[in-house]
């Protein structure tokens, strides 16, 4: 598969304080890939950097096949971006914004008009496309926000903590119209604080802490990365439990619920040795799920910080 | 380049709709130079005319003052735009402009060309108020022309100049004083109001040497036929065509400063 976007070494400092400490990043296509990070970690300025809005101090970087530093109106041609502050015209209509950037992409004026109503449809913004954008939601903002960014069809969109500040609800939409673009064959590389909008959204996830990437991989990748997964027995018969808690002694107890928690990575292999010993011993066992850690804890294990701040809405998908 | 002009005019349809929508700014630009035309004509006039020309025969302070209001109007519509200029840049919609492949120019163009239009407007109520209250001037078709013509390059210079300035400032207040020099010293400190003779040596000096002392000579010489020194309508054309250039790639350089060109 080819890259979309291709980094090796990016390094930018502001004075003496230095933001991006030599970061590697491939974002492959058709794909959306999580950077995340606390705040101040260093993820706005690397949109900005990617997205043509500053200068890196050093670094490779090519984006959608252009090199940055040698062709940035290329790169400017292939990409969309809707940044952590809303870069909608509030003195323009909801429509007028969307016009304008058709007209900005030279669509022509029928088809630019055809595609500002669509997008108002796509975005449910079809009533509030005639009022003034400084009157929107902050929601509603966002998304006029995304359609605009949407208008030029762009191949790699950013989108730089798209639901910082929104309410759940919101959140959720914003969160199905990225899996809708993916889906249309773009690529999305998001930058969040939220851990589990990274692991909703993102194939690929990159830890930034401090300027420099900690760790990268897929969700279930990073979570492997720490101990503390455990697979999780429920049994229906006393006698089962109490047999059970012979052959497995390292496992926790929970004699009311007749649990046992069994110390375990989640990896095939020690899955299939703790599912033999359970064979060997004909348990008849009720239920089992494997528990591995979640991003908190990774998130933890790589920075040596206790967490990042907690999304406003806690999703649990256990 | 047919891209560039499309564009331009995109951002122009975008400032005239800000100007329209939020008017206070072009409002304030429109204003100002009726009430000086005014005040300075009607209220002020017969005292600077005793003042100036003694009992009155042959000099009419009006015909004297009008070309100074309009060069006056030029140069104090060059606060809102470095204004706009200065919120433009504060808010995420130029952040955007920057990340999409468009005529780079053409944010900071619209801008000019949208005060240019406005700037228009502004000259023609002025003269309009003028002839209300007894300026006559005696110009052919030909005069007006280049008297407009002048006019127009002077704004556009002026304007870059000041959109230069309003985005090395942080916020919209600091970018209306940053424009104050252009916007009130200049005019002042010139023969807008007053005959050069009349004032005290030092300024004076200034206001020989100022660029819009030779611009309201050729400006009363084109409108009244006033005499003037042979070089005042090329210096004046001079200082317009450096005053634009200067402001041009100094208001380019701060939009594109930390980016990728």
């Amino acid at each position: 598969m080819s890259s979309a976007i291709d980094v090796r070494g990016l390094r930018k400092s502001y004075g003496d304080k230095l933001v991006l400490d030599g970061i590697d990043l491939n974002v492959a296509e058709g794909t959306i890939f999580g950077l995340l990070g606390p705040n101040g970690a260093g993820k706005t300025t690397a949109v900005q950097i990617l997205s043509t809005l500053t200068a890196a101090d050093a670094g490779e970087i090519r984006v959608a096949g252009f090199d940055l530093h040698q062709n940035p109106e290329g790169v400017r041609s292939a990409i969309g971006v809707t940044g952590q502050f809303s870069a909608v015209d509030g003195l323009l209509t909801g429509r007028e914004n969307l016009i304008m950037m058709a007209d900005l992409h030279h669509l022509g004026r029928r088809e630019g008009r055809l595609r500002a109503d669509e997008l108002l449809e796509r975005f449910d913004l079809v009533e509030a496309g005639a009022k003034l954008a400084s009157t929107y939601s902050g929601g509603m903002k966002r998304r006029l926000d995304l359609a605009m960014t949407l208008v030029g069809d762009p191949r790699i969109i950013f989108l730089d903590e798209p639901t910082t500040g929104l309410d759940p609800r919101s959140r959720h939409s914003m969160w199905q119209l990225i899996r809708e673009l993916v889906a249309g064959g773009v690529t999305v590389l998001l930058t969040t604080q939220y851990l589990d909008e990274a692991d909703e959204l993102a194939d690929q996830i990159a830890v930034l802490d401090h300027g420099r990437l900690v760790a990268q991989g897929t969700a279930e990748q990073l979570k492997r990365l720490v101990p503390g997964g455990h697979v999780r027995l429920r049994f229906t018969a006393p006698d089962d439990f109490a047999l059970a808690s012979q052959v497995l002694p390292a496992a926790a107890r929970d004699e009311e619920a007749l649990v046992l928690q069994v110390p375990n990575d989640g990896s095939v292999h020690s899955l299939r040795a703790l599912l033999g010993r359970i064979d060997d011993a004909s348990l008849e066992v009720d239920e089992l799920t494997v528990h591995t850690p979640d991003l908190d804890d990774v998130f933890f294990a790589v920075t040596g910080q206790p967490t990042v701040e907690t999304s406003p809405e806690k999703v649990t998908t256990k | 380049m047919s891209y560039a002009l499309q564009d331009t005019a995109t951002m122009l349809r975008r400032n005239l709709r800000h100007a329209q929508r939020y008017p206070g700014l072009s409002l304030g630009a429109l204003g100002m130079p009726v009430i000086m035309i005014l005040l300075f004509g009607l209220v002020f006039g017969d005292t600077f005319s005793a003042g100036l020309g003694g009992s009155g025969a042959g000099f009419d302070y009006i015909d004297f003052l009008t070309p100074g209001i309009l060069l006056m109007s030029i140069a104090s519509g060059t606060m809102s735009p470095a204004v706009a200029v200065c919120m433009d840049m504060t808010e995420g919609i130029v952040a955007r402009f920057r990340t999409m492949a468009i005529f780079r120019p053409a944010v900071l163009t619209g801008h000019v060309l949208g005060n240019v239009l406005v700037t228009i407007v502004s000259l023609a109520l002025v003269v309009g108020f003028a002839v209300l209250i007894g300026f006559r001037p005696n110009a052919s078709l030909g005069d007006w022309l280049l008297a407009a013509g002048l006019m127009i390059a002077l704004t556009v210079a002026l304007t870059w100049f000041a959109i230069a300035l309003g985005l090395t400032s942080k916020t919209p207040e600091a970018a209306s004083n940053v424009v104050l020099p252009i916007s009130l010293l200049l005019p002042f400190l010139s023969n807008t109001f007053i005959p050069l003779e009349s004032m005290p040596s030092g300024i004076r000096w200034f206001a020989e040497y100022q660029p819009f002392t030779p611009t309201i000579n050729t400006l009363r010489h084109l409108l009244l036929g006033t005499p003037m020194d042979s070089g005042d309508g090329w210096l004046a054309l001079a200082w317009c065509a450096a005053i634009a250039v200067v402001g041009y790639f100094w208001a380019q350089k701060n939009y594109n400063k930390g980016t990728v060109a």
